[in-house]
């Protein structure tokens, strides 16, 4: 009896639903590689070849030319964007993971008075769209005369209130009061315990804040669309819309903008890869609470 | 244990300065660049230019809610918040669903190479949102796409299919990253709650719907609520797309008619469109928040 029933519940399923669910995922994969993989092949072709091959596969692969002739194109304005899109999202999210770790701790272990009411006031800040203050920072830097500064693209981009309530979810749940009770009786500050022992228990957490506003800040656009006019503080992303609106005066362009594409998607791909063990963990625990 | 907690509590208040260094730096950014921006809009919401004759100086005064009058009788900009409220009602759902489906079938025993397929589905978000907009671009073209078969048939550039053919960019970037908020959420659910279900015969499809879909429910609301901030928002990939077709114009979503209308410059009348826009988006992912919330209750 109870071997027919595990029996029952062991077996395979049909092999209509399983060749059903795996038609859908290699449909899917199809939709999200195929583009990919168009930018990639485009990359490689030369002017000519871009308008008279196979959009989906390779001519003469001439990838390295033509990431050489970006190199040299306006004296290698493109590397200094990547240079500077590098420094904004990597920089704005590592400053922006600290501060909200430690905001986040705080308001997860100490009572003070208006504890709830500035986490709500936090909360409320995940709710604003970030575009709605690209107006409003504009008119405000502009009051100092600070548009069209590294500082009007980056200081905005070190606030993360969705770090804070994330940092905030993880540290309740995963660091334990006597720990940090222990450490106290240990004499260590309350600084230090956070650095030396905090820091370690909550590390998935902050490789999740530190992807999700490295994404955000990689990715933000309206920010530098209005505030910067010096191209040589431009992001990747602002640089490459420019010169994309540029395709239909200067042709040659186009081919500057593919291959620029296809070497600006590479560190987002590189972050994800290197660290998906830490934020596929780390993911779940916003979306539980 | 109440007591002994209480009593750890008051405790915690003896360390302003560890306090001050943990939420100095967050606080003083959070004021600077969220809560100064947001009532610095206000204010400048509140004034108006004036002018003594046509050609004479400019000055602002305070002008009350005018420019909310302004808003409220501009067509373009409430043209464009039903366009993306349009948009979100067909893209949200559409995506979300998508999104469920692939984060449920990863987590069945139904599928082999799972770890290829999360990576394949998760990849377009390494693209930022301008340069998924510059390849569809090339990928809706009439002649240069790789589908001229399609393409050379059917406008996705003309007016009528833009706006789904931004869709379809929105989508294409935010599925993998909304099936892995869902699919993290079902990993954490322990297998043995529907071990018995499974004992008991019941399908892949049935274990899904009555068992995995009511747990994940929370990372659901989650990505609606982000899914529907980011679709009023909507900037990048219409303002992309306005170097490939005239079909977008410069008021097409909110976001480009506060572009364009701080570009005028009019900026009293664009930072009321900002706090009118940001307070609709409150209001509508604080609604879809109770609404969730109250269905749980229930």
């Amino acid at each position: 009896m109870s071997s027919t029933v595990s029996t029952r519940g062991a077996a395979r399923e049909s092999l209509l639903s399983r060749s059903a669910a795996m038609l859908v995922m290699l449909i899917c994969a199809f939709y999200f590689l195929v583009p990919i993989w168009w930018l990639f092949v485009a990359s490689t072709k030369d002017r000519s070849q871009f308008t008279t091959t196979n959009p989906l596969w390779f001519g003469d692969f001439n990838l390295f030319e033509n990431i050489a002739n970006l190199a040299t194109y306006r004296d290698g304005i493109f590397f200094r964007w990547m240079l500077n899109s590098i420094l904004y999202a990597g920089a704005g999210a590592l400053l922006a993971t600290l501060f909200s770790t430690m905001a986040g701790y705080a308001i997860a272990k100490y009572a003070f008075r208006g504890r709830e009411a500035a986490f709500n006031i936090i909360l409320g800040g995940v709710l604003v769209p970030a575009t709605a203050l690209a107006l409003p920072l504009f008119l405000l830097f502009s009051q100092i005369g600070a548009t069209n500064t590294f500082w009007s693209v980056f200081l905005p981009s070190l606030v993360s209130p969705f770090g804070v309530y994330l940092a905030r979810i993880y540290a309740s749940s995963s660091v334990p009061d006597e720990i940090i009770e222990a450490a106290r009786i240990d004499g260590a500050g309350e600084v230090r315990t956070f650095f030396t022992v905090a820091t370690r228990l909550m590390a998935p957490a902050m490789v999740t804040i530190f992807l999700f506003q490295f994404v955000s800040i990689w990715n933000n656009f309206f920010l530098p669309l209005i505030m910067l006019r010096d191209e040589e503080l431009f992001p990747v992303t602002m640089g490459l819309y420019v010169w994309n609106t540029q395709v239909s005066q200067i042709p040659e362009i186009r081919a500057y903008v593919i291959v620029g594409a296809l070497l600006s998607i590479i560190p987002l791909i590189i972050a994800f890869l290197g660290l998906q063990r830490f934020w596929r963990n780390g993911l779940g625990a916003g979306g539980l609470k | 244990m109440t007591a002994e907690t209480t009593a750890r509590r008051r405790k915690g208040i003896r360390h302003p300065a560890a306090l001050a260094i943990f939420l100095g730096p967050f606080g003083l950014l959070f004021a600077l660049f969220y809560l100064v921006p947001i009532g610095y809009a206000v204010y400048q919401s509140l004034l108006t230019v004036e002018r003594e004759g046509t050609f004479g100086k400019a000055t602002q005064v305070f002008g009350g809610l005018t420019q909310y009058a302004q808003v409220f009788q501009n067509e373009a900009f409430w043209a464009a918040v039903l366009r993306v409220l349009t948009f979100g009602v067909v893209q949200v759902p559409v995506m979300l669903g998508v999104a469920l489906l692939l984060a449920l079938l990863l987590d069945s025993p139904l599928v082999k190479g799972k770890k290829f397929f999360r990576l394949a589905f998760f990849a377009p978000y390494a693209v930022p949102g301008v340069i998924a907009a510059i390849m569809w671009g090339f990928l809706y073209s009439p002649k240069l796409s790789p589908f001229t078969a399609i393409t050379g048939q059917v406008d996705f550039l003309g007016a009528d299919l833009v706006l789904w053919a931004i869709a379809n960019v929105v989508t294409w970037v935010y599925v993998g990253y909304n099936m892995l908020i869902i699919y993290s959420a079902l990993l954490s659910i322990p297998t043995e709650i529907y071990e018995a279900a499974r004992l008991d015969g019941a399908s892949q499809a049935r274990i899904a719907w009555s068992i995995k879909i009511p747990l994940v429910r929370p990372a659901i609301t989650l990505t609606a609520i982000f899914s529907i901030i980011g679709t009023l928002q909507l900037l990048a990939e219409p303002q992309v797309f306005k170097s490939f077709t005239s079909a977008v114009t410069s008021t097409f979503t909110p976001n480009l008619a506060i572009y364009s209308t701080a570009a005028v410059p009019n900026v009293n009348l664009a930072a009321a469109f900002s706090v009118v826009l940001a307070l609709f988006t409150f209001a509508l992912s604080f609604g879809v928040l109770k609404f969730t919330q109250r269905k749980d209750d229930a």
